[in-house]
């Protein structure tokens, strides 16, 4: 179970019991969806990006695993008033700490917090859950002002 | 090994470790599963996942050792003795597969990879002469992906539409609604024997007599019931089965599709190839006859040599036998999980067979299946392919725990001394 703790840090299961930014955004200027159609996670992500390019707002709600979950309100928290050009760079860092042996590892200072998804490492299956609100953020940047609908 | 090897599939099933005759040995059924004796992370195997895949005994997998080691030649036209004896080999597990479902004649057995396949080639070949535009094929809510999309794929192509039977929160068939759905446009009733995500065991008889006294065929998705109960296709009175052979404890990529002579007959081919003709110039070619017109290209030779192996394998201790123990385990096993807590079984159907979908509170199914995985025990999490089912109980996915002859009751204990770890994690 040495493992699974790692996985499943407090911090983790906080965000998981508590997710922050939790909430829809009917003034947001980007959104997108974020499907993990093999474990049925589901989320939207949504962003308020101003004329200076920093995310003003960002916030995201959906069902899923304690570890989407927990990385969706985590990467919200981590974004809020970072520029959009920083983030490409920021989740490059974090697909390489889920991904890559710990003897490559990059430094993770960069990840603050983020720090914590760490132990993802250890179970390849779930890195899609842990990088599924980052693909959606992907998607919401690249889309040209998609008006949010309710679907 | 060469003449006698062609005979081998015959005897092959109980040589290695035969269970005693008539007595149901669920530790010597046991022993002859090498991957059982397997740990995941330190612990030892708990396997529950047999709604997926079933593990294979040792009799099957030196039966595959054994063609590839005595008897591998390519079958049909070899005029020499190890292909004769390949091709024996082969047309036996016909034979043992059609005696399986108790098909009139094993000539209406067709070999392909699996389940899904078999549902594919019927409703490219059968359909492509029998659905029209306009025309319409009832679904039922609970059916897998795979008896959805091909009749999907179908009706696009053809203009016709699927009706779906719902099913209620018991995880039942509204069989109230069935007549409401037939129409002078029905083409086909395509449905499965048993739930893979509910375990629910559904009336086929009944519906197929519903569907016939309309003049519907039906075809019953077999893959979850030929693994745990006697099926006999005349009884059932259907006009297709399918089953796969990976989950009745054979190799994966073999399994069959049923259908009545006439049937077939009438079909068209699926793929063009070797094998499947009787003669071929470039101005027009003529097909071999049934079952062979389906099968172009070189099968798979050992897997179909495998499943008439594990075919003997399960008929050596009984498919009543099987069903008789595997109830009394479910019972066991819905006892168990019923007495934990934040703990919801879904499917609740009277009649049930080898599968119990639950969900907890708080905790997606994901995360269950993770923390159960570190216990070593294997189950299943997700939709199961089977997303119309998820919609309907409105949850994104279902933990599931499937299991098979081999199982006992430690198994089902480790199991709920695990969801225990799961509470532990996330209360």
């Amino acid at each position: 179970m040495s493992d699974l703790r790692e996985l499943y840090q407090q911090t983790i299961l906080d965000h998981t019991r508590k997710p922050r930014n939790f909430r829809e955004m009917p003034d947001a200027n980007r959104a997108a969806d974020g499907h993990n159609p093999l474990c049925g996670d589901k989320l939207k992500l949504f962003l308020k990006i101003d004329d200076q390019g920093i995310i003003a707002d960002i916030s995201f709600v959906g069902s899923g695993c304690a570890i989407s979950t927990a990385s969706a309100s985590m990467m919200t928290e981590a974004l809020r008033g970072r520029r959009v050009a920083e983030v490409a760079e920021l989740f490059a860092k974090f697909h390489d700490m889920v991904t890559r042996p710990l003897d490559e590892q990059q430094e993770t200072e960069a990840l603050g917090k983020l720090a914590v998804f760490a132990g993802v490492r250890e179970f390849p299956v779930r890195v899609k859950c842990a990088t599924l609100p980052w693909h959606a953020l992907q998607a919401a940047i690249k889309k040209d002002h998609v008006p949010v609908s309710t679907e | 090994m060469n003449a006698s090897t062609s005979r081998q599939p015959r005897r092959g099933g109980r040589s290695e470790s035969e269970p005693p005759p008539g007595a149901f040995n669920p530790a010597a059924i046991r022993a002859d599963f090498p991957l059982l004796e397997t740990t995941a992370h330190g612990k030892p195997l708990v396997y529950l996942d047999n709604a997926a895949t079933s593990q294979k005994p040792q009799a099957v997998l030196a039966a595959l050792v054994r063609y590839y080691s005595n008897l591998n030649a390519n079958i049909h036209r070899g005029i020499y003795q190890l292909s004769a004896a390949a091709t024996a080999a082969y047309e036996n597990a016909r034979e043992k597969a059609a005696q399986f479902i108790h098909a009139p004649s094993a000539r209406e057995i067709v070999f392909v990879r699996g389940s899904t396949e078999a549902i594919n080639l019927a409703a490219a070949s059968w359909g492509q002469g029998h659905v029209h535009a306009g025309d319409e094929i009832i679904l039922s809510e609970m059916e897998h992906h795979s008896n959805i999309v091909p009749w999907q794929l179908l009706a696009r192509r053809t203009g016709a539409r699927l009706r779906v039977l719902p099913i209620t929160d018991a995880g039942e068939l509204r069989l109230d609604e069935l007549e409401n759905l037939f129409t002078p446009r029905t083409r086909l009733l395509a449905i499965t024997h048993i739930s893979n995500a509910l375990g629910t065991v559904n009336p086929i008889r009944e519906i197929v007599s519903q569907a016939h006294a309309r003049g519907v065929p039906v075809l019953v998705d077999g893959a979850q019931s030929a693994p745990h109960i006697p099926v006999n296709v005349r009884d059932i009175d259907c006009d297709f089965f399918v089953f796969s052979g990976h989950k009745i404890c054979g190799p994966t990529g073999i399994g069959a599709l049923w259908a009545r002579r006439e049937i077939l007959d009438a079909m068209e081919p699926y793929q063009g190839g070797g094998d499947m003709i009787s003669s071929v110039t470039f101005e027009k070619s003529t097909w071999n006859e049934t079952p062979y017109k389906f099968e172009a290209g070189t099968p798979n030779i050992a897997g179909a040599i495998g499943l008439g192996v594990a075919i003997d394998y399960l008929t050596g201790i009984g498919m009543d036998q099987i069903e008789r123990y595997e109830r009394e385990l479910l019972a066991y096993a819905r006892e168990k999980l019923s007495a934990i807590d934040s703990l919801r079984i879904i499917g609740t159907a009277k009649d049930r067979a080898a599968v119990i979908s639950f969900v907890m509170d708080g905790v997606h199914p994901h995360d269950i299946g993770a923390i159960v995985d570190g216990e070593g025990v294997a189950i299943r999490t997700g939709h199961h392919c089977c997303q119309p089912v998820m919609d309907h109980f409105h949850i994104p996915a279902t933990a599931r725990m499937s299991l098979a002859f081999y199982n006992n009751r430690q198994d089902i204990d480790r199991l709920a001394a695990a969801i225990e770890k799961v509470k532990e994690v996330f209360v």
